[in-house]
């Protein structure tokens, strides 16, 4: 098995991977939608979705009509809705570019999971391996450079649909997120300030803060969320802005401007920008959960590599990632949660507000941060 | 108009912070995500209906299983939006007790989608033959079937307990002789 795939061709071995990963992605996404639903229900006292069941599952005696109260085969008939759905193109849009958002949409939402590691396994020399499609030393700049292209299919999407609602949803979603990229940045500065002491290679990949995360001892096994509390405060509220999640949701904006700069899209071209939102989200939800919460080290200060003794995995590196991933998908559900939590909380921003809290409030608060942190390590790293 | 000046008490430390705020509501709605439903499965479960509930009009008929309604017509007449048609009739031959009550409907129909649930028949109604009663949901596929005609009207009604006997009191104080 092993050595079948080994033989294969490299090209074709990341081909293979990269659709395993997107395989998963694809699902989270589609779930996190029913998720939305059902939690939106439980948070305001309904049960939410619990009605479509196929008539061959209704058979079946209990697991039917669990499936049918989580309301799993909604997601399943919105699915199938959504394909065949007639996909009608308005008469009044630019057409080439209003196809092209959506498709713009897919693209950075998948392109990002590339740099992201999902798990770990110990290879035969007790080294923690990241599983990963691409371990390369640029990790967060690549998310983040090309995660802010997400924002180009926004404004085509905006601006191709030629009507006003949808140009409103256009400009507030470029304006809203290439201000909340600054603090964005800006908040993960420390966080690389810490991890790169001097001496060392220097590397911004995504791996490595998580490596640096599993250390022994006391310092070594805390997470950054604890040591940086402030920064993960402000990478939090930049990833919903960036996400254009409630409160922020400034380019849909349902209320005021119908649906943003989807007004005009219907049917399949409608459901790729929401798979897309929610793949923002999970990717998002991956890089917070790998920056400040551990990656896939189960608790603080107890590493994978400690849980591979204990449970005798070390020589089990395909049962090791397998438990890794499963600890990395749970934070990352988690944090999912959250995003659905807060959403049914606090009510959207006034658009002035949004800019506000940007540009006078997380900027400087992220600023600040940078530089206590930077004095901080300047003042603890050992002098020669 | 006198003005009244409403004194806004200055915004403290922690409601300016505004995040304590979130976390307190993130606490309310968390609640919420626990807490039972406030809804009901509709077509399984149905509401409790209060009495004096205003729902379809219907003919009721008294304890011993007879029609009350004496085709007086006093509900088509109040009828706001002109949703009740009586054809008045001779009783039936096979009622021999009802005899004296003289009219019956020989055809009662009351179209339900001009019907506005005022309750304005039951209350006119002499004979207390027509109530509101607990029914709130009607429906069906044609113009047609949204009219109840006299035998579904019975069939909604039922039997209703009754307090008067009234043509029964008249037919026995007419037997005595003793007529008003």
């Amino acid at each position: 098995m092993i050595a079948l795939w080994s033989n294969l061709h490299p090209a074709l071995q990341m081909l293979l991977k990269g659709l395993a990963v997107i395989l998963v992605i694809f699902p989270i996404a589609g779930a996190s939608s029913l998720a939305e639903r059902k939690v939106s229900a439980w948070i305001q006292g309904r049960p939410g979705p619990n009605r479509a069941i196929p008539i061959w599952f209704a058979w079946v005696p209990v697991i039917g009509p669990m499936l049918q109260k989580l309301g799993v085969f909604h997601l399943m008939s919105d699915g199938v809705k959504m394909l065949f759905k007639e996909d009608a193109l308005p008469g009044h849009v630019n057409k080439p570019y209003f196809i092209l958002a959506p498709i713009l949409a897919m693209i950075p939402a998948f392109t990002t999971v590339t740099v992201v590691p999902f798990g770990a396994y110990l290879d035969a020399a007790g080294r923690t391996i990241p599983l990963m499609l691409a371990n390369v030393d640029v990790g967060i700049l690549a998310v983040f450079a090309v995660g802010s292209l997400g924002v180009y299919s926004l404004i085509i999407a905006g601006w191709a649909s030629n009507s006003k609602y949808p140009f409103l949803g256009g400009v507030r979603a470029s304006a809203q997120l290439i201000s909340y990229e600054l603090s964005m940045t800006l908040s993960v500065l420390p966080v690389f300030l810490w991890v790169n002491a001097p001496g060392t290679a220097g590397s911004l990949s995504l791996a490595r803060v998580v490596e640096f995360q599993s250390q022994p001892g006391f310092w070594g096994g805390t997470w950054f969320i604890f040591l940086m509390p402030v920064s993960a405060f402000v990478f939090l509220v930049s990833l919903y802005a960036e996400t254009n999640r409630q409160p922020f949701d400034m380019a849909e904006c349902d209320a005021d401007l119908v649906g943003g700069f989807h007004t005009e899209y219907g049917a399949f071209k409608w459901s790729l920008f929401f798979v897309a939102e929610y793949s923002h989200m999970v990717v998002g939800s991956a890089v917070f959960t790998l920056l400040f919460l551990g990656g896939w080290n189960p608790l603080p200060w107890v590493p994978l590599s400690d849980v591979a003794v204990w449970l005798h995995l070390a020589d089990a590196p395909i049962l090791l990632g397998l438990l890794s991933i499963a600890i990395f998908l749970g934070k990352v559900l988690c944090s999912i949660f959250v995003f659905m939590w807060v959403r049914w909380t606090i009510p959207r921003f006034r658009y002035d507000q949004v800019m506000k809290l940007g540009w006078q409030r997380l900027l400087p608060l992220a600023i600040a941060n940078l530089i206590v942190y930077a004095l901080i390590i300047a003042w603890l790293q050992p002098k020669n | 108009m006198a003005t009244v000046t409403v004194s806004r008490k200055p915004l403290s430390l922690s409601e300016r912070a505004y995040l304590p705020q979130i976390l307190a509501g993130m606490r309310i709605t968390l609640k919420h995500l626990f807490s039972p439903n406030v809804t009901l499965s509709y077509p399984e479960q149905r509401p409790a209906i209060p009495p004096g509930y205003r729902g379809v009009p219907t003919l009721v008929m008294d304890p011993h299983g007879r029609e009350k309604c004496v085709s007086c017509q006093l509900c088509e007449f109040v009828c706001p939006p002109k949703a009740i048609r009586i054809t008045p009739g001779a009783v039936p031959a096979d009622q021999p007790d009802r005899a004296h009550v003289e009219k019956a409907p020989a055809a009662f129909d009351i179209d339900m989608l001009r019907c506005i649930y005022c309750g304005l028949c039951q209350e006119v109604c002499p004979e207390e033959a027509i109530f509101l009663q607990n029914q709130f949901s009607m429906s069906g596929y044609s113009r047609d079937e949204m009219v109840n005609h006299k035998d579904r009207l019975y069939e909604l009604g039922g039997t209703l307990p009754d307090q008067h006997f009234k043509w029964d009191k008249k037919k026995a104080a007419e037997e005595h002789g003793n007529q008003h």
